[in-house]
């Protein structure tokens, strides 16, 4: 199967956001490099809302993703509440 | 009289809706076609513009938004790496050359981004293109102003920055990434889109925003890590916009894919061969490493390019062509852009060096099957000539390739000890390429590449000195001459790094920030 | 295969012939000789014999090279476009048929660059 990623800037936002995204993909890994880091996964990848909101204790709209943001592959999926990457194979 | 109204807020699917769709109108006055002229010629047929899709379905007000965020974060950093003399923190002062090769030969394009997608947007008589265009075009003019803003602070400081935009028209080196987009802008939206949105931002640009600036911030540089990684935050929006080009039109008619495959192969060909500057830096310029060229192409191109082809096959797209020597070319571009530049040091306007002992084992290790054989033996002679005060300048102009306009310093597939040589006869006159790739795509369109504006054939025609220079003067010096026409210092902006005004300065500089004598 | 265009579109070569002043261009590469990164660009007269490139001109060109000096030029072979070509010294470019464009290699079998890396 094919790995999609995301990558991430390192820093005290991104920290509750990776956190959040390997707690709901269990099957993804985190290379941390000089100053990002980058989040690989079979298959496909789910960034959800409400886990982040858990661990920052304040409402987040997931398109302020788009500020620490470094990279990402696959077909995006984003609806209110969840980010999706995925390929179709 | 308690009414009560529910507020509904819009989902971000509805509120994407209301902000593209609508905005736009069959136009009466003037017909459709003589409005949008240029949306058939190049034979894509699109029947329902409104099947465009914006993954990400970011509306224009959550745009301004975030971009504002983003910059504010990064203007930050800038000023506070400036106020604290950030650029004597950087590893080494040979860094600085990756940075100007970056202002003189990447930033540009940055520019020429924020032309061609407001060209391409207002070309499109679809509104969601239109729109996504629109967004781009204002991310890639931001690209180009703080590349612009973060690398000025260099210039206070060190040579070569000084006139990137003079050099990009001149400069022999300069007119790869210079003709890349030239080739790109002029060519129709559609092709445009293939070619800088999928091919380049999709297949392309990780390689030189992720790996690249992540190992400028390993080397102390915050100045460019911060517009990196800023640039690429909008790069991931800029890569979905390209997938969804292509499936766009692939969708529309049967008729687009072979189209489409001629673009992907032509402009992943062009790109790759532009990423040779990349690959340069990242393995000799780099004084602190991460990960090597091969390593990063490994994970970046092969990796991800074969997720995304394998995904695209369902509608008969296949990977682009000359895979099979891309993937020979791993172990040997990035040694031999170097030794092109350590060649002509004398017309670049930064400086080369030979990798020290740890380097060159690191390079040994990185490349196993290449670097001790082909590669070490050049650098170790350069090296111990240069003892002696003889420091190898080529003098003589190199014969360049016609499409891509490099050197032809590309190997054969198979033999790294053969140059790769191709020629075409057209119209009574003959072209030379550094490569199938080269050629096919020449062959393709010869009417565009006979027209290249080669700098070495440019400076034989005279093309390339002052006005009022005589060439047939007493004691004309070509060199001097053509290096006056690129606003060059001689003695700078150019030749080793070793004994260069930078390295004095920063060597004195730093010792000043660390000594109190 | 022509360019997709909205009108007609025919342009000349940038690098005709007659923009060079009355030289052609030659260009002409040492095979196994990596050292120099490409092969290299020569502006040269027609009327200008080949015997006095070898001469005159390419000492300048790939002299900085430790095998220039041992090459026995009696023993070089030639290519040119990539086949085997006889080459005369007393010759002019135009006699030997060289044209404005026209790529020649040579190749000495004995010589292969620095520590016979093909440098
Ligand atoms: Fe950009
Ligand atoms: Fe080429």
């Amino acid at each position: 199967m094919s790995k999609v990623f995301i990558a991430l800037q390192t820093n005290d936002d991104t920290r509750s956001i990776i956190q959040a995204i390997l707690a709901d993909n269990p099957h993804a890994i985190a290379n941390e490099q000089p100053a990002m880091v980058k989040i690989d996964a079979e298959g496909s990848l789910v960034v959800r809302r409400s886990s982040i909101e858990d661990l920052i204790g304040r409402d987040f709209d997931l398109q302020e993703l788009h500020i620490n943001l470094i990279s990402l592959t696959g077909h995006v999926d984003e609806t209110d509440d969840e980010l999706t990457l995925s390929w179709n194979t | 009289m308690d009414m009560k109204v529910s507020k509904k807020k819009l989902g971000l699917k509805e509120k994407y809706q209301h902000m593209t769709r609508g905005l736009g109108w069959e136009t009466t006055y003037q017909s459709m076609d003589e409005v949008f002229p240029y949306a058939k010629y190049e034979g894509i047929k699109i029947h329902d513009w409104d099947k465009w899709e914006d993954p990400f379905r970011l509306t224009m007000d959550a745009y301004w938004k975030y971009q504002a965020e983003k910059e504010r974060k990064l203007y930050a950093i800038i000023d506070a790496y400036a106020q604290n003399n950030g650029h004597l923190s950087v590893t080494d002062a040979r860094y600085i050359n990756a940075v100007k090769l970056f202002l003189n030969g990447i930033s540009p394009l940055e520019y020429m981004a924020h032309r061609g997608f407001a060209h391409a947007g207002r070309q499109f008589p679809g509104v969601g293109p239109r729109v996504a265009c629109l967004m781009q075009s204002l991310d890639e003019i931001r690209h180009a102003q703080t590349q612009i803003h973060s690398l000025s602070n260099y210039n206070k400081y060190y040579n070569g920055f000084h006139e990137y935009r003079h050099m990009l028209e001149r400069v022999w080196y300069l007119s790869v990434p210079r003709s890349f987009f030239d080739d790109a802008i002029t060519a129709g939206p559609f092709e445009f889109m293939v070619a800088i949105g999928f091919s380049f931002e999709y297949v392309l640009t990780n390689l030189l925003f992720v790996p690249f600036v992540s190992g400028a911030a390993y080397n102390g540089d915050m100045g460019t890590m911060t517009f990196g990684f800023s640039a690429q935050s909008d790069e991931a929006r800029h890569m979905t916009l390209g997938l969804e080009v292509i499936k766009f039109i692939l969708e529309q008619d049967p008729d687009n894919l072979p189209i489409v495959q001629q673009w992907i192969d032509k402009w992943t060909w062009r790109g790759y061969r532009v990423l040779t500057l990349v690959g340069m830096m990242m393995d000799y310029m780099l004084p602190k490493r991460i990960m090597s060229w091969k390593e990063a192409w490994e994970v970046y191109f092969e990796e991800n390019g074969g997720a995304l082809f394998k995904d695209l096959a369902r509608y008969g797209i296949r990977p682009p062509k000359w895979l099979d020597q891309i993937e020979q070319d791993k172990d040997h571009i990035s040694h031999q852009a170097w030794a092109t530049f350590y060649n002509y040091a004398a017309a670049c306007n930064f400086h080369t060096w030979i990798p020290t002992d740890d380097e060159m084992d690191w390079l040994s290790q990185k490349y196993p099957n290449s670097f001790d054989k082909y590669y070490r033996p050049r650098l170790e002679y350069w090296r111990e000539e240069a003892k002696k005060g003889n420091r190898f300048y080529n003098k003589t102009l190199p014969m360049l390739c016609q499409t891509c306009q490099i050197p032809m310093i590309f190997t054969e597939p198979g033999d790294p000890t053969q140059i790769c040589y191709r020629e075409v006869d057209y119209k009574g006159n003959k072209y030379h390429f550094c490569s199938d790739g080269c050629k096919e795509i020449f062959e393709h369109e010869p009417e565009k590449y006979i027209q290249s504006w080669l700098p070495v054939h440019q400076i034989y025609q005279g093309n390339c000195f002052n006005e009022g220079v005589d060439p047939t003067a007493e004691g004309f010096d070509p060199l001097a001459a053509v290096l006056d026409y690129y606003h060059l210092n001689f003695g700078r902006d150019n030749l080793d790094f070793e004994g260069s005004e930078d390295q004095k300065n920063f060597d004195a500089w730093r010792g000043m920030a660390t000594k109190n004598t | 295969m022509g360019v997709a265009a909205i009108k007609e579109y025919a342009f000349e070569s940038a690098d005709r012939l007659e923009n060079f002043h009355g030289n052609q261009l030659l260009y002409i590469g040492w095979d196994k000789h990596l050292m120099f990164c490409a092969p290299f660009c020569l502006p040269l007269p027609p009327a200008m014999r080949l015997g006095d490139i070898i001469e005159k001109v390419l000492p300048g060109v790939f002299g900085y090279h430790p095998d220039f000096a041992r090459i026995d030029w009696s023993k070089v072979e030639w290519l040119k476009s990539g086949q085997p070509w006889r080459a005369d010294f007393d010759k002019t470019l135009a006699e030997l048929g060289l044209k404005h464009k026209d790529v020649l290699r040579f190749q000495t079998p004995d010589l292969n660059g620095i520590k016979g890396s093909a440098s």
